[in-house]
């Protein structure tokens, strides 16, 4: 398969997952486990083009794929427009569930970046958080849809509220 | 988290597939893997050998065949939901397609692997029975087609035989409108259904021609509401045919308690979305 | 004093900042402990009791030890010595370090065993062949406190403490008078209106989206253990781990990474940290361990678990004569950290922010399930969620609007430093303007008149409203003599903050906490601090905590507490670095020292901003002395230690709107809008991040999460497929606001945050459901509002 635009080979058995050749096989470790349920989306990565979690997949279903990581999002010191709006609208706080948010922010905008705020909450519900209460992952989304449409984004609420 | 080990053969046909499956007691088919791969991380089920058959080309196309729609065995969620062909033949699918699960398992689970999983509270399960859907089973001995309404067997059980692959779900061209509602078990649409219900209507002169109606959720499999499909036939379709035909959605049905719901809850459940989805679907007829 | 930064604006004290923390967390680069590896390790895996109670008759572990890869099998034999679990208020049972002859719940660790990955310990482990011999068990609160079924057969009774409002500490607070027999009198009164309901506060699994994990790696020959763990307290962890294996606290290192979310369940010392430990040193090979989620729920605290009944007597024109609750809280079968003294948390803030008589009585109680202690909020969620409840249920009974009685009876702004019924200080506070600010800013009567249009249109739409008072920032050394405090793990530091402030001979500036924090941004808010007192740039201020061999003390993060505690402590060790950076300049710039003033990267003197130096100057003579003032010391770092007075008592005003569809039960939030008050604000972006999460969490409890348990103590939901967690689609934005009472409790005047918007937020949804449903004569749902509940309770007022 190839991952980040790499091509990566290993041996590895069935029954070892895509999330565990991702993190241990390639140390690409961004990608996190939540859960063994595929219920909190800390492993989503994209697929051929699409958000997958990569906990619900074996390794050797993915034999020959396109494998986008988070590792893969920034360009170098350029980072992902997703990536910026995160940092920029205080979109995570522990961090463990954001690389799976941002890879599926990314997909979520790549279909469509001018989605309204309750496709935006939708289209995240196979990620879960604990920590922010989802309102400025909805925020820092909505910033990089602006960005990826060549707009301003709006400005932070703490930047119009006392 | 890590399945017990088990054999793996990417199957390069679905011959090849069927070949593996007949020779391996136990094999299991793994298409979009939804379902088995996470019942094989809990260790609830592990099959000594899975067949995967996702690299099978051909298998993910959803095709208008005249007077039937195919859904092949690989198609997603996504694809269902989406599919312009569904949303117009079979709507009730297509929304029971969109609030299966969630973006990412819609992008890798498969309609036909719902169908075969036959979990007690799936969504697409109901839609199907309620379009009129046909599974067209496939083994290594050939082909032959169960009416989805016969297809749903127990809790987890299907009409599938240890050797056989639904290879194909097809959905007649035959007008109407349906719908599908539910009430999903974190709320709203969201996961599993606590109890849903779809419903197909067909209108002639004024009244409602033709009809079917099942429940999802409520037992341990999806179910045809024979009951309400009897009471809204050759009804005008109006509140009061809906309401009477709502009343007798879980007639015949063991409605089963359950951790989302009580017998009288879900029996309650099911009339109500029985009546969302003949209201909406009558609306649209 | 203002900077820029990448085009955000910056400054300190109240400024707004990007995170320092984000950009390795962005990239996927953050560092927890799975992604830390070390050479030769070996993975553990536990083998977990399938009964609530039942004797255990024989361990086979031949079958597991003939596996390929398999290293060892522990079991109670081999680790007896080393137990049991120490725990900071040991009342009750301690828990062993593996079930020792009796499971007492289920999942209970029975055996540990190491093998070569972590694959073939989970195969190994289900090797392993135990035998049991089920006894009964005792789940149900009441049954429990009966002690119909001892949990544990040599403690006499099952209620292990019962905290008691007018005698819960004796020896200090002895002069407390009982309210209980001038309540009962005024429920005598003939104008008095007794309310009183019966509510569960359920049981809670705090899912932090990180699980947790340990990593040991015992050195034979340096004579040191390294442990990584996610943890919110390193420390007491390494003095824990010390004092367990008779080693002393400096020979243990630990090292809190990144940790992926904590909410309190991260606030404890688990066997399987004790474990790792013991089993690196017994193979001489590093060991880890990584809990499965569905083993979380056996493998970490859980949270809540009160049933109880609160009672309001009042005039029917609103004036509350006395308030009480009485009840049980659900301490499962082993005490660990905190355990018992979670509700003494509650009672602290157990009349809310009313200046009400108060009689309060709950009895800690053990059931054979897993260990309960702090989440998110800790014993402060379920006062407020009594209180906030009955009050409502009050209002409604006599027919007055909710906000009207709530302001009726606050204790008033001129109250402060207001005493409670418990004989503690508050140590400021104005509600009623915390009210008023909620009511304005969510347009309440206009909402009101919203709502009563969509009742004539057949809709059921309900307000919810619900103040609170929190008390946080813990805080005085004299809580470690009421047996709150690490000796228990050999670290009798109390609950003092440490900061350590190091201006680097660059000019650069390294600070080092004692904190554990979770995603709370330290990194951030302790360099706006410095930054703000020192004017070093915000970008050359590193900060570093969570590693115990960096810092000189610390005691974790937790109980909202550490802005309060070691953000002060770094302040005042700021301030000091200041005094001697003051001489230096001085110095240089031939002026008086208290003439200095530091900004914008350097120093000038009082009104000649022309006139100055360099961090990098001053450094420089710092540690080169023979440049600087006679007599002047080497170097330019400080450590302060900071333990204030008093905790310090945030408090707030929330309001929810909702709809529910009462064919189904199902509850939809409208509007969410809170007004909160956490004194000063360091950097308001994080407290409203802090804000967000804490009101998620709220909304959990009220609306999805409850751990289920059967008759037999089998966990039903311990999976996220049966314990939901709110998600993006399930939550509105929440509309936040904020007034600003500082304390005098600590040199910044800051509160705390962390826990407000869980305290304030359960009960807000829940009044709003019953607002609601109040039209159709229901009166009270218990929490988690699912549909099949509030659907019944839509019933049974039917009749």
């Amino acid at each position: 398969m190839s991952v980040n635009g790499q091509s990566v080979s290993g041996d590895v058995e069935p029954r070892t997952l895509l999330v565990h050749f991702i993190r241990e096989n390639l140390g690409l470790t961004g990608t996190h486990i939540g859960c063994e349920t595929g219920y909190c989306g800390a492993c989503t990565v994209h697929m051929n083009g699409t958000s997958i979690k990569s906990c619900s997949m074996l390794a050797v279903q993915a034999d020959g794929a396109e494998i986008s990581t988070i590792e893969g999002m920034a360009d170098g010191d350029n980072l992902h427009p997703v990536q910026e709006g995160f940092w920029e609208r205080h979109g995570l706080q522990c961090g463990y569930c954001t690389p799976g948010m941002i890879m599926q922010a990314a997909y979520l905008l790549e279909q469509d970046n001018a989605m309204s705020e309750d496709d935006i909450r939708h289209g995240l519900e196979g990620n879960l958080c604990r920590c922010t209460g989802y309102h400025n992952i909805v925020k820092a989304i909505e910033y990089a849809g602006a960005k990826m449409r060549g707009e301003e984004p709006a400005p932070a609420e703490w930047e119009t509220s006392a | 988290m890590y399945p017990r080990p088990f054999e793996y053969i990417k199957a390069a046909s679905l011959d090849d597939a069927l070949a593996a499956l007949n020779d391996n007691e136990g094999a299991k088919v793994l298409a979009g893997g939804m379902s088995l791969l996470q019942m094989m991380k809990l260790r609830l089920f592990s099959p000594p050998m899975v067949i995967d058959i996702g690299g099978i080309d051909g298998l993910g196309e959803i095709n208008d065949n005249g007077d039937h729609i195919s859904i092949g065995a690989l198609a997603t969620h996504n694809q269902v939901a989406t599919s312009p062909l569904i949303q117009e033949h079979a709507e009730a699918l297509a929304q029971a397609a969109s609030w299966t699960g969630d973006v990412q398992v819609r992008n890798r689970g498969t309609c036909c692997g719902v169908m075969a999983h036959a979990d007690t509270a799936a969504d697409q399960t109901a839609a199907a029975i309620a379009v009129g859907a046909t599974m067209v089973v496939r083994s290594a001995g050939g082909s032959r087609e169960v009416a989805a309404h016969d297809f749903f067997v127990d809790a987890l059980t299907s009409a599938l035989e240890p050797n056989e692959i639904l290879a194909e779900l097809r959905i007649p061209k035959a007008g109407g409108a349906s719908s599908y509602d539910k009430l999903g078990r974190r709320g709203g649409h969201s996961d599993y259904a606590v109890a849903g219900a779809a419903a197909w209507v067909s209108k002639s002169n004024g009244s409602i021609g033709d009809a079917r109606i099942a429940v999802t959720g409520v037992g341990t499999k999806a179910t045809l509401a024979a009951g309400s499909v009897e009471a809204i036939l050759g009804s005008d379709g109006g509140a009061d045919a809906i309401a009477a035909a709502a009343d007798r959605a879980t007639e015949g049905i063991t409605v089963l308690e359950d951790l989302y719901g009580s017998e009288d809850y879900k029996a309650h459940l099911a009339k109500v979305f029985v009546r969302r989805a003949l209201e909406q679907a009558i609306a649209k007829a | 004093m203002t900077a820029t930064m990448g085009g955000t604006t910056t400054s300190a004290m109240g400024g707004i900042v990007r995170r320092k923390e984000d950009p390795a967390l962005i990239r996927g680069q953050g560092r927890y402990v799975d992604d830390i590896k070390r050479n030769g390790e070996l993975a553990a895996a536990f083998v977990r009791s399938p009964f609530a109670h039942a004797t255990i008759t024989n361990i086979d572990s031949s079958a597991a030890l003939a596996m390929d890869g398999v290293r060892a099998v522990y079991t109670i034999g081999d680790v007896r010595h080393l137990g049991p679990l120490l725990a900071q208020v040991p009342v009750g049972k301690l828990r062993p370090l593996l079930a020792d002859g009796v499971a007492k719940h289920v999942g209970e660790a029975v055996a540990m065993v190491v093998a070569d990955s972590a694959a073939v310990a989970e195969d190994a482990a289900g090797a392993v062949v135990v035998d049991y011999d089920p006894l009964p068990a005792v789940i149900d609160l009441k049954e429990a406190a009966a002690d119909t079924t001892k949990v544990h057969d040599d403690l006499d009774s099952n209620v292990l403490v019962t905290w008691v409002s007018h005698d819960w500490w004796p020896g200090v607070f002895d002069e407390l008078e009982d309210h209980r027999p001038a309540i009962e009198e005024a429920k005598q009164r003939d104008d008095a209106v007794v309310v009183s309901l019966e509510m569960t506060n359920q049981r809670l699994i705090p899912v932090a989206i990180e699980p947790r994990a340990v990593l040991a790696e015992w050195s034979h020959g340096y004579g040191t253990v390294d442990l990584f763990s996610s943890t919110q307290i390193p420390h007491a962890l390494a003095g824990a781990v010390a004092k367990t294996f008779g080693l002393t606290s400096h020979d243990v290192h630990v090292v809190a990474p990144e940790v992926g979310g904590g909410f309190g369940c991260k606030l404890n010392i688990y066997p399987d940290e004790i474990l790792v430990t013991f089993a690196s040193k017994a193979l001489n090979r590093p060991v880890r361990w990584t809990e499965t989620r569905r083993e979380a729920a056996f493998s970490t605290i859980q949270g809540r678990g009160w049933v109880a009944t609160a009672t309001i007597v009042g005039t029917k024109d609103g004036e509350i004569l006395g308030y009480e609750l009485d009840g049980i809280a659900d301490m499962g079968a082993y005490s660990q950290n905190f355990t018992v003294a979670i509700p003494v948390l509650g009672l602290y803030v157990a009349q809310g922010q009313y200046d009400i008589p108060l009689a309060w009585s709950i009895k800690c109680v053990a059931t054979h399930t897993q260990t309960t202690d702090a989440y998110r909020g800790a014993g402060r969620p379920e006062a407020a969620y009594y209180v906030e409840r009955i009050i409502d249920a009050y209002a409604r009974e006599i027919g007055m609007d909710p906000a009207e009685v709530r302001k009726k009876n606050y204790f008033s702004a001129d109250a402060f430093p207001a005493t409670t019924a418990i004989g503690l200080t508050m140590d400021s506070g104005d509600y009623a303007m915390s009210m008023d600010a909620l009511l304005e800013h969510a347009g309440y009567e206009a909402l009101k008149a919203e709502r009563d249009q969509a009742r004539i249109e057949g809709r059921h739409v309900g307000i919810g409203i619900s103040s609170y008072v929190e008390v946080c920032g813990f805080a005085p050394s004299v809580l470690a003599e009421f047996g709150f405090g690490w000796d228990h793990y050999g670290l009798p530091s109390s609950f003092s903050g440490s900061g350590l402030v190091r201006v680097n001979p660059d000019g650069s500036a390294t600070v080092i906490i004692g904190t554990g924090p979770s995603g709370q941004g330290h990194k951030t808010t302790w360099a706006q601090v410095v930054h703000d007192q020192l004017g070093i740039d915000y970008d050359k201020i590193r900060v570093s905590h969570g590693d115990t061999a960096e810092s000189p003390m610390g005691v974790g993060t937790f109980g909202s507490r550490s802005a309060a505690v070691d953000g002060a402590a770094t302040f005042e060790a700021a301030l000091k670095v200041k005094k001697r950076a003051a001489d230096i300049v001085a110095h240089l710039l031939e002026a008086a020292s208290e003439d200095v003033q530091f900004a914008d990267g350097g120093a000038h003197i009082s009104g000649s901003p022309g006139h100055k130096v360099t961090w990098a100057e001053i450094a420089e003579v710092a540690y080169k002395p023979h440049k600087g003032p006679d007599g002047m010391e080497a170097g330019l770092e400080a450590h302060a230690v900071f333990s204030p007075g008093n905790a310090t008592w945030p408090f707030g005003s929330h309001l929810a709107m909702v709809e529910v569809d009462a064919d189904t039960g199902n509850v939809e939030i409208l509007k969410y809008i809170a007004v909160d008050d956490c004194g000063n604000r360091i950097s308001p972006m994080l407290v409203d991040g802090q804000l967000h999460g804490g009101i998620a969490q709220g909304v959990g409890q009220a609306m999805f999460e409850e751990a289920r348990y059967d008759e037999d103590g089998n966990l039903l939901s311990g999976s996220l497929v049966d314990y939901p967690l709110p998600t993006a689609g399930d939550l509105p934005s929440f509309d936040l606001t904020h007034t600003t009472t500082p304390t005098d409790v600590n040199p910044m005047g800051v509160k705390g945050i962390g826990e407000a918007g869980t305290i304030g937020s359960a009960q807000t949804i829940v009044n709003a459901v019953v607002d609601a449903l109040a039209p159709l004569g229901v009166k009270h749902v218990d929490m988690p509002l699912r549909p099949r509940k509030v659907w019944a309770a839509i019933q049974e007022a039917k009749g």
